[in-house]
């Protein structure tokens, strides 16, 4: 399958250098046709520029890139799409409310005297998309209307649309849940049986050794292992070559919980219209439950209708004893619970402004004096949490949209701290965080329990729900299909249960 | 150490919200620095008015009515601050003051006015203006039409709704008090600039030392965040439309006293200009982020452009064109210092 090949594309010594930082130092790399090569590299360590600079959204400023042996310098993403070289990002860029057809042309629209050839716009998005194994997605259907899943198989109709011979794809399996991800990778072997190369992101370890032939180890821009195989390489060898440190057990230590803590959040029959009913929950002061099921099962509702982000239909939430008004955040916040939420950046974050404020957005009375905040207040108490999460950079007047995403969650967390808080809710708290940032939230997260909060954490990841929680709740269509301590279930028998009456 | 070199690189990627300077790009990136590029634009507008006008321009009695010119529409200006730092707009403020000046100037009013005391039109001006700003934010944030429509609506329904109380005639004020007090000067500087001064500091300290400012960036930078994050928006968007409310009554007694009418006719295009103050001071049009200074600073842009062209005899359609343009060049310029300091 992995039949060595002339190198389909090789980079040599890649430099790029932005105002004030250089991003990448020195890059080498070659892919072969038909291999899913994979890249690696903790967030910062240059995947992200080397994307743009390959697919020519950026123009390196020394080394050389060889597309089929021959030196290139794309001047612009078309014209790399035009050579055969193309990429998905994480945010997928189509456009919602044209249709599957129209995105998959969009940039390169079939035309006769500028009028679109639409029928064979069609006719070849059929193609491509019986090519890429998913005829079931309808050409004419509203891109917007589509699963991710599925508008990531046109982002990749689309890449190749151009006769693509190089995909480049930037975590794509961040938004799928594991059924979707068994999806995209069928799809991934389908391209490189038949001979187009992957260039595939992802920070899941497990992925790259189920989907990847070699792995090149980024760090500090620089490539630090090129060509591994992706099966046999150890774990601790490539965690090791990321962080450049060892790291041996992820997962922090638990102590037992104690059986007569007290019940710090109580969830009886809650229900909303149509997502989920009958779920109880209970999470004693210091315990962490872990929710797992797949997107779409209703977890990340149960967790927004728990904290009051979405108005629930039946049953009520009680933190410490006293009942919570239905559908109001502000009384959840006031009754001492925080969220972190699933997509950071467009529901936790106000980007463009300073961390400091990010943190005490929740606790700005507290800051107050007849409405007057005193900022340096502000600032102080910022900086001890930031320092004593180790928030890098330093400095709490830096904007939140330049920290990477594992010190992201690291504020959102700050802001929950600040307000000492009983109940913290996370949803996907690692999801974008790389291995070195996600150890250290594990941690956090432990600590926190450790000292009488009660964590409740959704994850699609059962790996990390098993290892970071006490109690484990599976989520399956909107019901709580099982209840019980984490180490008395392991991760098959969760994916069981989880997928039990699923369509595969 | 390479977790340092990481570090160090990691740091200098970051953007710094307070730089102190590394050359003139940073100062004029810097929030001082916008103020800058708008104080060299007023200076050289003043100049332009020297040069072509002379002793007609640098004339106390010139400046000063400069001034009580932009302090009608300044004070609009600062309310339209909050509300598009908010993530909102408002098309309606033109009709609010009318509204608010037609009904503060009806003959009922100045009867029970000038039985009572002349304060009944302050009051009864702000309570219209508040009132319409109360509307607006619950019709946006309850009723979720989007604020573009919802103060669309306003705009039409508020100025015929003028029209009808007036009969569409002017309306005199013969409240000897009311001209009095507003006719006035401080220490050589008229009440209608006082006002507008006070206004512009009130909002300043509003927007940037207490909570309801830091709320109100928080709302317009990422509204589904500062909800998650305990804040009420709706209700904060309420409070936003109802401030820029109230602002439009001043302004529509401030306008009652210097024509001594009121109208249905009274704020044409507002809405324009204090959007385009507001835009050319450099607050995000879609919101998070946003700056009084630089608002006064559009303002008074503006009106001593009107000024000047006045003193030089030339069309008020000289006068839009020129605006248009400096609108343009205006954004233009805060796009590229916004990605010099940004990404």
């Amino acid at each position: 399958m992995t039949a060595p090949a002339a190198a389909l594309l090789s980079v040599r010594g890649l430099v790029k250098r932005f105002p004030g930082v250089t991003a990448l130092q020195g890059v080498d790399f070659e892919v072969r046709a038909g291999e899913v090569h994979c890249l690696l590299g903790q967030n910062g360590a240059g995947k992200s520029t080397l994307i743009k600079v390959l697919s020519g959204a950026h123009r390196p400023d020394e080394g050389e890139i060889r597309w089929r042996g021959e030196v290139v310098s794309f001047g612009n993403p078309t014209a790399a799409m035009r050579s055969g070289v193309a990429a998905i990002y994480q945010e997928l860029d189509l456009v919602a409310g044209l249709s599957v057809a129209d995105n998959v042309f969009l940039g390169h629209e079939l035309s006769t005297a500028g009028f679109t050839r639409r029928a064979e716009a069609r006719r070849r998005t059929r193609a491509l998309l019986d090519r890429l194994g998913h005829p079931e997605i309808w050409p004419d259907r509203d891109v917007g209307r589509l699963s991710v899943a599925h508008q990531q198989v046109v982002s990749m109709a689309r890449a190749l649309s151009l006769d693509g011979q190089l995909l480049i794809m930037d975590e794509p399996s961040a938004v799928l849940d594991p059924d979707e991800v068994r999806v995209l990778f069928g799809v991934i072997r389908e391209l490189t049986a038949q001979g187009v190369a992957v260039v595939y992101i992802s920070h899941r370890l497990a992925e790259i050794r189920e989907i990847g032939d070699r792995v090149t180890v980024l760090k500090d821009g620089r490539t630090v292992a090129t060509g591994l195989p992706a099966r046999e390489v150890k774990t601790s060898e490539l965690i090791a070559l990321m962080t450049g440190r060892a790291l041996d057990n992820v997962f922090p230590h638990r102590k037992p919980v104690d059986p007569v803590a007290p019940e710090v959040l109580v969830v009886r029959g809650l229900a909303d219209k149509n997502r989920f009913r009958d779920v109880d929950l209970t999470v004693r002061a210091g315990e962490v439950v872990g929710l797992a099921g797949l997107v779409g099962s209703g977890r990340s509702e149960i967790l927004e209708t728990v904290y009051g982000a979405r108005k629930a239909a039946d049953g009520t939430v009680e933190v410490d004893g006293r009942r919570l008004r239905r559908g109001s955040v502000g009384a959840a916040v006031r009754a001492g619970m925080g969220l972190c939420p699933e997509e950071r950046k467009s529901q936790g974050l106000l980007l463009d402004q300073a961390v400091y404020r990010n943190i005490t957005v929740s606790s700005l009375s507290s800051f107050a004096k007849f409405g007057f905040l005193d900022d340096r207040a502000e600032r102080a108490r910022s900086s001890r949490l930031t320092e004593a999460l180790d928030v890098r950079p330093v400095g709490v007047d830096r904007v939140v949209r330049g920290l990477s995403g594992g010190n992201q969650q690291k504020v959102v967390l700050a802001r929950w701290l600040l307000r000492e808080c009983r109940v913290l809710l996370l949803d996907e708290p690692t999801r974008g965080v790389d291995v070195g940032a996600r150890s250290e939230i594990y941690e956090l997260i432990r600590e926190l329990a450790d000292r009488g909060v009660a964590v409740v954490v959704v994850s699609s990841d059962v790996e990390e729900v098993l290892g970071l929680a006490d109690r484990v709740l599976v989520v399956r269509e909107g019901r709580v299909v099982h209840d019980g301590p984490a180490d008395e279930i392991d991760e098959s028998r969760v994916l069981d249960l989880v997928m039990e009456g699923h369509a595969a | 150490m390479s977790e340092d070199t990481a570090a160090v690189a990691a740091r200098e990627r970051t953007p710094v919200v307070k730089d102190n300077g590394r050359g003139i790009s940073a100062l004029l990136a810097s929030p001082a620095g916008r103020n800058t590029g708008l104080v060299v634009a007023l200076v050289l507008l003043c100049l332009g008015g020297v040069v072509t006008a002379g002793d007609r321009f640098a004339d106390v009695d010139n400046l000063l009515t400069i001034l009580r010119l932009a302090a009608v529409i300044g004070v609009v200006s600062v309310g339209m601050t909050f509300v598009i730092t908010g993530g909102g707009i408002d098309l309606s403020v033109g009709a609010i003051v009318a509204l608010s000046s037609v009904w503060a100037t009806t003959l009922a009013t100045q009867g029970i006015a000038n039985d009572t005391h002349w304060i009944v039109i302050v009051f009864t001006a702000l309570v219209v203006g508040g009132a319409c700003g109360l509307v607006n934010g619950t019709l946006i944030a309850y009723g979720r039409v989007v604020a573009f429509i919802a103060t669309l609506a306003s705009l039409a329904a508020a100025r015929g709704l003028a029209e009808i109380i007036s009969n569409r005639k002017t309306q005199i004020v013969n409240v000897p008090g009311f001209a009095a007090f507003f006719d006035a000067s401080v220490l050589g500087v008229p009440v209608l600039v006082v006002i507008f001064a006070v206004v512009a500091a009130a909002g300043w300290v509003l927007l940037n030392r207490t909570t309801f400012g830091r709320r109100t960036f928080a709302v317009g930078g990422n509204p589904e965040a500062a909800r998650l994050a305990g804040i009420d928006v709706r209700r904060h968007t309420v409070w936003l439309y109802t401030l820029l409310g109230l602002c439009c009554g001043l302004a529509a007694v401030m306008l009652i006293a210097r024509t001594t009418t009121g109208s249905a006719t009274h704020g044409g295009l507002y809405e324009l200009d204090a959007i385009a103050a507001v835009v050319i001071g450099g607050t995000l049009l879609s919101g998070g982020r946003g700056t009084i200074a630089g608002t006064v600073f559009g303002v008074l842009i503006f009106t001593t452009l009107s000024n000047v062209f006045t003193l030089n005899n030339l069309s008020i359609s000289a006068q839009a064109v020129a605006k248009g343009a400096i609108i343009v060049v205006a954004v233009l310029l805060q796009q590229r210092l916004a990605r010099r300091s940004g990404a």
